[in-house]
């Protein structure tokens, strides 16, 4: 059981982190490796540093304050967030459950969607983001999963027991999981086909596929997929937060590129030292009424 | 206003038929989005009396969710004489709501 769980361990979840810990707290980062920041060739405009620092440098930098702060870090992706009885968040992982009485959200921002024809159009109209809200819709029918990691087949295992039947279809890529009890089709996807609503998928070369509903889950989860089976307010895939860095929710907080605006390492720092500091009064004020 | 208690029974009556705009909120005991939305519908049935605003849950009401073709939850329609104006899919914020009235 730990006080916060900071998933993210960019700039805003490190900061986040920092922050906690230093206000007595417990606190774990889940790291995805998968971090924006790395991949900055060359930061030049951040303060400090007068010739410049690479992302990858700043990143491993915060990693090891961390570490010297004795914070727990594990490098494991988040594949669903509950909120149990007791009001704690249960994070599961691709190998544990971690629970918590607080949650700071510092993913950065999701990959944009794929190009497939349809997709936004027919959203809400057999296209869905969250097998656990909507599955109920799909009761003893045919559905499709476009993903191509463990999250997809986590989505699969919401709806396993409700579908007739599940097709995990990878749009081209190769699946990041090495063997499933689903039918797998890698063939890249072009469109979604529909009337009124969705009706089939069709691939790259020219065939389709009869389908009653299509789960997205691609890559691994991100942020706006978490929030949109826990019911945070977002805007345009970007969370909803006030200047505490809290979301709708209590105990929830998010910082850094996925609450929006200017998508640069200083405010990230920011918010993440505001996130970590309002989650850790939240902590206390929980302990004080326990 | 009261938020209403929708059925497929009532659903003529009170939404399609209202000499003002209805509001809709499609949801489900289960759906954790659906229980951040309610106290948002509630908050504009209490605001504003020119509305109609009602909740139909879709395990007791299917007939009418599949109507309206609705195929995820939370979705809110706003119905005026009997047409449907807008359509949210997920959770909405109250003054999205409002702009479309």
């Amino acid at each position: 059981m730990y006080d916060i769980i900071i998933i993210g361990a960019g700039p805003a979840g490190i900061s986040a982190a920092i922050y906690a810990k230093r206000a007595g707290t417990n606190v774990l980062v889940l790291d995805n490796d998968n971090s924006e920041l790395i991949k900055a060739h060359k930061i030049d405009n951040y303060y400090g540093f007068p010739e410049g620092i690479s992302g990858s440098t700043l990143y491993d930098n915060g990693i090891q304050q961390a570490k010297n702060l004795e914070i727990d870090l594990k490098k494991e992706a988040v594949l669903n967030i509950k909120m149990n009885e007791n009001m704690c968040y249960d994070v599961k992982t691709s190998d544990n459950i971690y629970t918590s009485d607080s949650v700071i959200f510092a993913t950065g921002t999701k990959k944009a969607k794929p190009l497939i024809k349809g997709l936004n159009e027919f959203e809400g109209k057999g296209i869905s983001y969250c097998a656990i809200c909507d599955g109920f819709f799909y009761r003893k029918k045919d559905v499709v999963i476009i993903g191509d990691g463990d999250y997809a087949l986590s989505e699969a295992s919401d709806l396993v027991n409700i579908v007739n039947s599940i097709t995990i279809l990878t749009n081209g890529k190769e699946p990041g999981f090495e063997n499933c009890n689903y039918k797998v089709d890698k063939r890249p996807i072009t469109s979604i086909n529909g009337d009124m609503k969705v009706e089939e998928i069709e691939f790259s070369d020219g065939s389709t596929l009869k389908t009653d509903g299509i789960f997205i889950a691609i890559g691994s989860a991100g942020a706006s997929d978490f929030a949109k089976k826990m019911g945070i307010m977002t805007n345009n895939d970007n969370i909803k937060v006030n200047e505490h860095m809290e979301t709708n929710i209590k105990g929830v907080y998010a910082c850094g590129n996925i609450t929006g605006g200017l998508l640069q390492v200083n405010k990230a720092v920011y918010e993440g030292a505001v996130a970590g500091l309002s989650a850790a009064n939240y902590i206390k004020a929980k302990r004080k009424g326990a | 206003m009261e938020v209403l208690k929708l059925t497929t029974a009532n659903f003529e009556e009170t939404i399609l038929k209202a000499d003002k705009t209805a509001i809709v909120d499609f949801y489900a005991d289960w759906c954790g989005p659906c229980k951040m939305q309610s106290p948002i519908i509630d908050k504009i049935a209490k605001e504003h009396d020119e509305l109609v605003v009602g909740k139909l849950n879709v395990d007791d009401n299917g007939e009418i969710a599949v109507k309206y073709g609705v195929m995820s939850i939370p979705t809110l329609l706003i119905i005026k004489n009997g047409e449907i104006k807008k359509q949210f899919v997920g959770l909405t914020d109250e003054s999205d709501i409002l702009k479309e009235i």
